[in-house]
């Protein structure tokens, strides 16, 4: 649930925060990024976006919801933009906006109002920001998560975050960061950056915050729909519905549990699936990217049995694209799973990844079962050195308790 | 569904003119670890036809439209740092900070956005030789 929603819930009163809550979270983005559009000023289009969902949450409770949501809100957030303007002498430059008429919500509906999603996408994730302040961004203006929320999910204090989104905002305008899609030259690399904010985000929440987990879904699905002929964009959406349809399985009593002893029962069967589907778009828009292969790995372990050639394969292809050693080491695991457990080992004596609690807990696990007991205690002892999730380190402390 | 055919406030607003106002940027070049000809050892070491593919991609980015070229700089280590403590002026030899990261050179560049600028401080030849260009905005009243 999301903080905005409850304050909103909490103004007006009990039982009446559904229909704004719903509102909220289907067309924050959409109404957030049509102001940026229309003012060219992420603060104000903030304010009055803000501003216009504060008054549905008085009105549509008392005169009934609106037939169209999303109009009203624009509507209302743009009238409320030009009277701050209005009212605000220090705004001076802005003056070409005076001019304008107040706007009927007649006048708009869904074909006048453009969609400009993306464009509040691609600023947020441009690359003259940092990338923490490009996830905050992304968070706050698309997901529409309240400063505490997002402070909360990165275990920040707020007021650090509450920084972190202003220095954001200014240095959008300060540094002339513009807002709109890139050109088709720079399109691949900002995409790239685009993925990776969404996908650092979907990862925050699998190891543990479920919520963050379910927002970068919402965003990849967005994506999906803005961007319909972009593989890496719907192998993203492929790959982290499959990924979070194992989440039930993924913990018990607070322990990371390992793929091959998951309880396959607790998988969302129709969420790989639709996962699955978003994959076969993605490869039959041929696509061999990095997510393609991710997602395509995905889809095997989804498969029982799994086939650990084919896996230990596609690791190896994405290991090449990505030049990842994490992807060796996953590469590793499929090789120990397929039977070649010393050749698995030798890989993994290759990769520099000491600060890496997983190098340190594969390599332990394969010297157990290579029956070489002193040698994975010491390396399970290293791992949890390193271990930084709770539900991470009482699975190492398991396995310690389980040798020999 | 009903589709509306007339302009809307909405497209109007966005498509006026004045929303692409242009920013106006000093990229400031720090040769770093570059070659340059104030440093013989490191310019030796470079080819005939390196040295002249260095300075030609220089003259090329002064070219650029929207480039007001910088006063072309003596070395860093010609510069004279001046502080004043107790009403004293104090010189020192040398740059503020380091001779590595003093500042090179610079140009004005004049643009719709920070894009552009990315782009034309990548064409700079100091980026890709082991020095960077710090891209600031011009603040404008």
């Amino acid at each position: 649930m999301v903080a905005g929603l409850e304050e909103a819930g909490d103004r007006s009163g009990p039982g009446r925060a559904r229909p704004l809550a719903q509102a909220f979270r289907e067309e924050w983005g959409r109404v957030l990024a049509t102001l940026i559009g229309f003012l060219g000023d992420f603060d104000l289009a903030e304010e009055a976006t803000q501003e216009a969902f504060a008054a549905a949450a008085e009105r549509w409770p008392r005169d009934g919801t609106p037939d169209n949501p999303r109009a009203w809100l624009v509507t209302t957030a743009r009238n409320r933009a030009i009277d701050r303007i209005r009212r605000s002498r220090t705004l001076a430059e802005k003056t070409r906006l005076l001019d304008v008429p107040e706007a009927v919500e007649d006048t708009l509906d869904d074909t006048t109002i453009p969609d400009e999603r993306l464009e509040l996408i691609f600023t947020c994730c441009h690359p003259a920001l940092a990338l923490e302040a490009q996830v905050a961004l992304t968070l706050r203006t698309l997901g529409g998560l309240s400063t505490d929320e997002i402070a909360r999910a990165f275990l920040v204090p707020e007021a650090t975050m509450a920084k972190r989104l202003v220095r954001a905002k200014a240095r959008i305008r300060a540094a002339g960061i513009p807002f709109r899609l890139p050109p088709a030259h720079l399109l691949p690399d900002r995409l790239a950056a685009v993925l990776a904010v969404v996908y650092l985000i979907f990862n925050e929440g699998y190891g543990g915050r479920g919520d963050l987990a379910a927002e970068a879904i919402r965003l990849g699905r967005a994506l999906a729909e803005l961007m319909p002929d972009e593989p890496e964009v719907a192998a993203l959406l492929a790959l982290m519905l499959m990924n979070d349809a194992r989440r039930d399985a993924r913990f018990a009593d607070g322990a990371v549990v390992l793929l091959a002893e998951q309880d396959r029962s607790l998988w969302d069967r129709d969420q790989i699936e639709r996962g699955r589907a978003e994959l076969d778009r993605a490869l039959a828009l041929g696509g061999r990217g990095p997510y393609v292969l991710q997602a395509a790995l995905a889809s095997l372990h989804a498969d029982d049995p799994q086939d650990w050639p084919q896996i230990a394969l596609l690791y190896g292809e994405l290991a090449q694209v990505t030049g990842s050693p994490v992807v060796e080491l996953n590469r590793a695991v499929a090789m120990a799973e397929a039977g070649d457990v010393e050749a698995a080992l030798s890989l993994v004596e290759t990769l520099e990844l000491d600060g890496y609690h997983y190098l340190h807990a594969t390599r332990a696990e394969l010297l157990r079962r290579l029956d070489r007991t002193a040698e994975a205690r010491l390396a399970y002892g290293r791992a949890l050195e390193l271990v930084a999730l709770d539900a991470g380190r009482r699975f190492l402390e398991r396995r310690v308790a389980e040798l020999p | 569904m009903e589709v509306s055919i007339e302009p809307t406030p909405v497209r109007l607003l966005r498509d006026h003119p004045d929303k692409e106002e242009a920013m106006k940027y000093v990229l400031l070049i720090h040769q770093g670890d570059a070659p340059t000809p104030y440093d013989q050892e490191g310019w030796g070491r470079l080819s005939e036809g390196e040295r002249q593919e260095i300075s030609k991609a220089y003259m090329e980015i002064n070219e650029v439209p929207g480039v007001s070229p910088g006063i072309q700089l003596a070395a860093p280590d010609a510069a004279t740092t001046v502080r004043v403590e107790d009403g004293k002026a104090l010189t020192t030899d040398g740059p503020f900070v380091a001779v590595k990261e003093a500042l090179g050179g610079w140009l004005v560049f004049e643009a719709d956005d920070i894009d552009a600028a990315i782009e034309l401080a990548s064409r700079i030849p100091a980026a890709r030789l082991g020095g960077g260009v710090e891209i600031r905005p011009v603040v404008e009243w």
